[in-house]
């Protein structure tokens, strides 16, 4: 709830109102709405249309209260909706609990609600967690006065789909408004709206323009009876039935926190926790759906050795750490790539592993295009730091997005952005090619920049005194930022400059952990720089050994050249789809190439068709770990399942190292918790600066943008197809002139291949195409080429 | 003493091309702007607030007081809107004025915007009436071409712009919120107060709304004084007003009279109760203020008379049925029209209307039993006071009117088994034959 | 498929043009699109949430709020008949039931000619002419069954039809166009008041009864001067 008390400290300062409710006397802060005074008094009012987050609407008239004095010693003649008046001194208020007059309204209310209800709550997913089911059981009449007297109800037939995803009863709505209230004003998505009139008005889409919001599955939970209900939960289970356990979703770098449903050791559901620090109420559609993944029929059981004949056979988990360990010592150099989906705890392990049991600082958790300035702007800007907080968004005077499309990458981000900017608190300023609609959803301003230009772009802002970027503005750059040379650098040099905030937000939910836990050739675990020799001591003495290697280690592009050159013989690969490496042809050659490749991993893959030694890993659901948000706060979570034979990273790596002679010192989340504890973060020199020089590097010709849609191929929403329905469709973005020369269906040609897909208008420059990053074929990276790269463009009928 | 009838926004009526700019200002028209714009805005302000001007539009609040709420101070530009989506059954005086005398509204509105300094206004006037949109239309552009409207009025270096918006059909529009939402080009569906208009009104700037009568009361207050107006009506009841009488009187018709006069008096000046019958009841202003009948002949029409035998002044509209209406008939109609009406924004409005019209359908078919009218009476209750606006209220005023005055009625249709009423007998062509 | 062609389109964004913001023009814009389109076309919502840069379920929202916009073809002249409780009394349920017998159609239907879409509608504001009927907006007052059966026969067989107290009747598509805000010449047309709107003046002027002279004026805005007739009905 969003009332606060106020601290002891705060009561002082805050501006507080004193009035009586039931009877009780009560402080509230000034502008508290009657409902939530109530909830001071342990009075819970019942309510429909009224949430915390959303704007008053007084509505459904459920929460009327009886007020005798309204603060000036004069009653108000008729009963109120506590859940649209704000407190007053002196004001009594006399809720159910002790108004006949209030009880009464309450009741009659919930008798007009529930005359055109069904009531078929025995065969309602909301049934037994329902507000208007419980309200009634507690508050309603036995009998039916409607019924008795031979009313007939409204009838609709039953569920439309307003998505694939989404399914509305409108017989079961009380048209509190909830859900489109949040479309609009949350999501900034309205295509739900109300529609008809009176008794006959009911939720609704236009036909032609499906709820597809990436936030669409909010309004099912906030929905408080079983009207909105999802093609993925319905008929599942009852909530009686269900085990709900919190953990934090794992599709970003986010951190949001979520309540997982489950029955009987599978998950059911996945519904948004409340983090108001974090994500308040609301998750995405990716986070709330997408878990199937972990059911895939692909999914390792098992450890497999790779047999003399070539093929994997089933191997004991004994056999597979002894052969791992035996064949990375053969192979020689070995190196270790992490993906970024990792918890900081397995990434404290792979981070560990690497120094001590292989002896190299050739780990990378990047499995994406990345680069050296990238590399150091992490060791000297982002490690350790906390750059800024959601509570910093929703303060700034102005945001400033660079390499970023907060709707697509990071949902949580987008919506407190929304809400920052809807309160006319804060501007948002784009660095990117084109006004996107998630930026014009946040009433956003663009700075058209082509790609290889962003670095010029951030610079600009300096000198630009419409910009206005001080200490009250907040940079967020995003991971896709690295491709551009210079444009790390020259946030650096703006943040510094104005004093403005600056943070870093990458994609995935393991990033910002993996950097922590030192899953980079320049940074040990704790933000330790392995250049420093003192760092370096003190790292190995917590763990216990003589020395860690002083070598600087390759980054993952730099590991993947090295396998092909035959300098890297032994590969530790977790997690990584080769088809998100900046180079997945070579990426895949290496595979071919090492000698011997150990891969940890949830479900078959391209690594694990080829390696030598294949274990499975758990799902985050089946274990604890931590993954740590954009903004550096550690997320901690239990295990949702009590799945023994599932296994984290860490415990796979500490079975190999112990098979070469090395031990982690852990073997469970706890004890690498505890590791990670003694650590604790590096209180010496950080990691100096190496600032690349700003200049344009884009190319004369037309050049490829994109990143990557909230819902597109990636494997985390395999099997949660009525999800993937409701994704954007894959769309070529070019400029009007473009499209009239080329449209409507576009070949775009890079050096690594071609897709054809159909072209969209959109506000951008003529030498500047879009595509989303992988939402056909096998993705952009392995079909045309690097982002910023050079294409050629024609028409598909040409 | 004042006359019976004090005939000002009517006098022009029978004018020969009333509505043009050169009829009225034959008579004068325009004459009230000039002088209006050698005041100061406020002085215009406090005249309206002294002659007691209360709203024409049902709820009487004070013009004047309402204007004074405009925050002077707020930077944001001031809106009027003037409310001419005249649609509460039996209301009908906006619409021939308008239809008649449209430059009395377009020179109110001037005055009026002219006084809280807004430079723009908008006249909603419901769709369901094309000619007197055609109407406003053109006296509107009437009014640009003579320098009326637009920049600089009369040297006077005040701008305004009126724009003429016509509805779609939504009763609910005339409640002043839902208004502001169908001139926004939305849902008509009543906004949250507070902010209220005259802080936050259209496009969230401050905003006066009023009544077309209002409006159009503003020039002659202006040009002859306020004393002048206050000199008509009673003691809280300034001025004069519209009094539509409609049904079963032997001359329907528009009636200016200073508030205060009496049914029993405008009965009579309509000729009467149509030939050989009686009056039954009536509604002093629209549907949704509570039946009277021939006991309350003599209540003076004005806000504290009619509220003192427990109904309300409303729109002066003043609907007569006589005996031949079956009053069970007549209550059922108007729910069916508020249920149809709703706007479906809150709960006890949008079922509840849903509701009482099955009960009361049940009963005027003498389906039922006479606890049903405690039912109705109880689900009257649970409706009126408990809704977003106003609308629902007045959907709980004829039935609990008609049950109060009339219980022996309801109960007949159960012991007829139905209607005991003809139909046929009620109608204007059941005696006086077809009127051509 | 009915498409919004390149000058109602025009016209659209005109109308959204004349308010201080473009959502304003929304209800007139969609009486244009009923002009253009004969009803509320899925293209025409296209257009207005193009126009407008809302959701087309937002204007969906409003087409399906407001009762005057159709869904379905509505005939060249729309015909209501109030049935609202005093009309309803006085004989506008007998006259609907006429018609619907008269017309073999239901309320909101179209004969099969498509020149009449009957429907019973609201209180008009003219009860002091009651029964009422409406003819694409324009008061027909004071019918009977007859005088109703009548008038819609006139109307399907091309007479011409006048309003009592309006201009000549045109069609629903034209008279939506003057809700658009695009006048169409007819203003002048028609009396400025109908026999019902002038009982209590001719009172007034047969007994002499006037508002108070204005202190120190011989005439002015409010006060009554001579008068001419003026036209009545038809």
């Amino acid at each position: 709830m969003t009332v606060s008390t106020g601290s002891t400290t705060e009561a002082a300062t805050t501006d507080l109102v004193n009035l009586t409710i039931d009877g009780i006397a009560v402080s509230v802060p000034k502008d508290t709405l009657l409902i939530r005074a109530a909830e001071q008094v342990g009075v819970q009012i019942p309510r429909f249309c009224d949430h915390p987050l959303l704007a008053p609407v007084g509505a459904c008239r459920q929460c009327l209260v009886d007020i005798p004095d309204a603060g000036n010693g004069r009653p108000f003649p008729k009963p109120q909706a506590s859940c649209t008046l704000p407190v007053a001194e002196g004001m009594v208020v006399n809720t159910q609990a002790t108004s006949p007059v209030a009880d009464k309204a309450q009741q009659g209310i919930m008798e007009f609600l529930l005359i055109n209800h069904p009531l078929d709550c025995p065969v309602c997913d909301k049934g037994g967690e329902c507000p208007l089911q419980n309200q009634a059981m507690s508050n309603g009449r036995g009998e039916s006065r409607f019924s008795a007297t031979g009313g007939v109800k409204r009838t609709f037939p039953k569920p439309i789909s307003i998505s694939a995803q989404v399914l509305l009863d409108r017989e079961r709505c009380v048209l509190c408004a909830r859900c489109t209230r949040f479309s609009e004003e949350i999501a900034g998505d309205p295509f739900i709206a109300l529609l008809e009139r009176g008794a006959l008005q009911q939720v609704g889409i236009y036909e032609k323009e499906p709820f597809e919001s990436y936030f669409s599955g909010n309004t099912i939970q906030i929905c408080p009876v079983g009207a909105l209900t999802s093609a993925e939960y319905r008929f599942r289970s009852r909530p009686f039935d269900l085990v709900s356990s919190p953990s934090v979703a794992e599709h970003d770098a986010c951190g949001s926190a979520i309540r997982v449903d489950h029955r009987r050791g599978k998950v059911m559901r996945r519904l948004s926790g409340n983090d108001p620090e974090v994500n308040e109420e609301w998750i995405t559609d990716k986070d709330r759906f997408a878990f199937h993944y972990a059911d895939a029929a692909d999914r390792l059981t098992y450890p497999q050795v790779r047999d003399d004949d070539g093929s994997l056979r089933p191997a004991s988990w004994p056999e597979a750490f002894a052969v791992a360990a035996r064949g990375l010592a053969e192979a020689g150099a070995s190196a270790v790539l992490t993906g970024g989906r990792v918890t900081a705890e397995d990434a404290f392990a792979y981070s560990k592993f690497a120094r001590v049991a292989l002896g190299t600082n050739d780990i990378d958790f990047r499995a994406r295009p990345l680069s050296a300035e990238e590399t150091s702007f992490l060791a000297s800007e982002v490690v350790l730091r906390q750059g800024a907080t959601y509570s910093d968004l929703e303060s700034a005077a102005t945001v400033v997005l660079a390499g970023l499309e907060p709707e697509d990458e990071a949902g949580a981000i987008f919506l407190r952005l929304r809400k920052a900017t809807r309160a006319s608190r804060t501007r948002v300023i784009s660095i990117a090619p084109f006004e996107s609609r998630g930026l014009q959803k946040l009433g956003g301003q663009l700075i058209a920049t082509k790609p290889g230009r962003e670095a010029l772009a951030l610079q600009d802002l300096l000198g630009h005194g419409d910009y206005g970027i001080d200490s009250s503005s907040v940079i967020l750059v995003g991971e896709r930022l690295a491709t551009a040379p210079g444009a790390l650098s020259a946030a650096v040099e703006v943040a510094r400059k104005s004093g403005a905030k600056l943070a870093w937000v990458p994609r995935r939910a393991g990033d910002r952990g993996a950097v922590e836990a030192g899953c980079l050739p320049n940074l040990l675990p704790g933000g330790r720089p392995v250049a420093d020799a003192a760092a370096r001591v003190d790292a190995a003495t917590t763990w216990g050994v003589s020395g860690l290697p002083e070598t600087a280690g390759r980054d993952a592009d730099q590991i993947v050249a090295a396998v092909n050159a035959g300098q890297v013989g032994g590969l530790v690969v977790g997690g990584v789809d080769p088809d998100d490496t900046a180079d997945p042809a070579a990426f895949r050659a290496a595979l071919d190439r090492a000698s011997f490749v150990v891969a940890l991993e949830l479900r078959e893959s391209d690594v694990t068709r080829v390696a030598d030694v294949v274990f499975p890993v758990a799902p985050v659901s089946d274990k604890a770990g931590t993954f740590v948000t954009w903004e550096g706060r550690p997320r901690p979570f239990e295990a949702v399942l009590s799945v023994p034979s599932s296994l984290p990273d860490l415990r796979i790596l500490a079975g190999i190292a112990e098979e070469l002679g090395t031990s982690l010192g852990f073997r469970t989340v706890a004890e690498a918790r505890a590791q990670m504890e003694e650590m604790g973060p590096w209180d010496g020199e950080r990691a100096a600066p190496e600032p690349v020089q700003a200049h344009d590097v884009s190319d004369p010709g037309v050049t490829l943008a994109t990143w990557k849609q909230m819902l597109d191929n990636g494997r985390m929403q395999d099997g949660d197809d009525n999800l993937r329905a409701t994704a954007r469709v894959a769309v070529a973005r070019v400029s009007a002139n473009v499209y009239d020369a080329l449209g409507p269906s576009i070949t775009v040609t890079g050096e690594r291949g071609s897709v054809t897909v159909p072209a969209a208008i959109a506000e951008i420059a003529d030498d500047v195409v879009w595509l989303p990053a992988n939402s056909s074929g096998r993705g952009l990276l392995a079909e045309v080429g690097l982002p910023g790269s050079t294409v050629t463009l024609k028409g598909a009928d040409e | 003493m004042t006359d019976t009838l004090t005939p000002v926004l009517t006098d022009s009526w029978d004018t020969e091309r009333a509505w043009t700019l050169p009829a009225y200002e034959s008579r004068g028209g325009y004459g009230a702007l000039r002088k209006a714009l050698g005041m100061e805005p406020g002085a215009i302000v406090e005249a309206v607030k002294e002659s007691g001007l209360r709203g024409r539009g049902g709820a009487g609040f004070p013009t004047g007081m309402k204007w004074s709420f405009i925050p002077q101070d707020n930077p944001k530009p001031k809106y009027l809107v003037v409310n001419a989506d005249e649609s509460e059954p039996g209301t009908c005086k906006d619409i021939p004025l308008m239809m008649a005398n449209p430059h009395v509204l377009v020179e109110g509105v001037i005055i009026s915007s002219f006084a809280i300094r807004a430079n723009k206004a908008f006249i909603y006037i419901r769709g369901e009436v094309l000619h007197v949109i055609r109407r406003v239309q053109a006296a509107v552009a009437e009014a640009y071409a003579a320098g009326h409207l637009g920049q600089d009025i009369h040297g006077s270096g005040y701008d305004l712009d009126v724009i003429v918006h016509a509805g779609a059909g939504a009763y609910i529009c005339g409640e002043e919120t839902a208004l502001l939402e169908g001139l926004e080009g939305r849902r008509g569906q009543p906004r949250l107060r507070p902010p209220f208009p005259a802080v936050a009104g259209l496009y969230a700037s401050p905003t006066v709304i009023n009544n077309v009568e209002s409006i159009a009361s503003v020039p002659s207050i202006i040009e002859h004084g306020h004393e002048w107006f206050a000199s008509m009506g009673t003691e809280k009841s300034k001025g004069y007003g519209i009094f539509s009488l409609s049904g079963h009187v032997a001359n329907p018709g528009q009636f200016e009279a200073p508030l205060g006069i009496t049914l029993r008096e405008l009965i009579d000046l309509a000729g009467g109760i149509r030939d050989g019958h009686q009056l039954k009841f009536w509604t002093p202003g629209g549907s949704s203020t509570p039946l009277l009948t021939d006991e309350h002949l003599d209540v003076p029409l004005d806000f504290e008379g009619v509220a003192g035998v427990g109904s309300m002044l409303g729109t002066r509209a003043l609907q007569i049925f006589d005996e031949t209406t079956c009053v069970v008939r007549a209550t059922l109609r108007w729910t069916e029209f508020y249920k149809h009406e709703s706007c479906g924004k809150c709960t006890p409005c949008r079922e509840g209307t849903w509701w009482l019209v099955q009960v009361l359908s049940r009963l005027e078919q003498g389906v039922g039993s006479e606890s049903d009218l405690d039912l109705l009476l109880d689900q009257c209750d649970n409706i009126a006071g408990r809704s977003f606006c106003a609308l629902a209220d007045g959907a709980a005023a004829p039935i609990q009117s008609s049950i109060k005055f009339f219980r022996d009625e309801y109960i007949a249709h159960l012991t007829h088994g139905g209607c005991p009423f003809d139909p046929a007998a009620s109608t204007l062509f059941a005696t006086s034959g077809a009127l051509a | 498929m009915t498409q919004v062609d390149d000058k109602t389109y025009a016209e659209l964004e005109q109308i959204a043009a004349r308010y201080p913001e473009p959502r304003s023009g929304l209800l007139p814009m969609l009486h244009l699109v009923q002009s253009a389109h004969g009803r509320i076309t899925p293209e025409g919502i296209e257009a207005c949430a193009d126009i407008l840069g809302i959701s087309a379920a937002d204007v969906s929202g409003v087409a399906t709020f407001y009762t005057m916009y159709k869904r379905r073809p509505v005939g060249d002249y729309h015909v209501g008949v109030c049935t609202n409780t005093l009309c309803a009394v006085m004989g506008g349920d007998a006259i609907f039931s006429r018609l619907k017998d008269h017309l073999d159609v239901g309320n909101d239907e179209t004969t099969p000619d498509g020149k009449i879409t009957l429907e019973h509608i609201e209180c008009n504001a003219a009860c002091d002419y009651a029964p009422v009927m409406m003819v694409n907006w324009e008061f027909m007052d004071n019918q009977t069954p007859e005088s109703a059966t009548q008038l819609v026969d006139d109307l399907r067989s091309g007479n011409e039809v006048r309003s009592t107290r309006g201009p000549r009747i045109v069609t629903w598509r034209q008279a939506e166009r003057v809700l658009a805000g695009y006048p169409d010449g007819l203003v002048d047309e028609g009396p400025a008041a109908g026999p019902a709107s002038l009982v209590g003046l001719r009172l007034a002027r047969e007994n002499d009864w006037k508002a108070p002279d204005s202190p120190g004026l011989e005439t002015g805005a409010g006060a009554p001067s001579s008068t001419s007739e003026a036209e009545e009905g038809k």
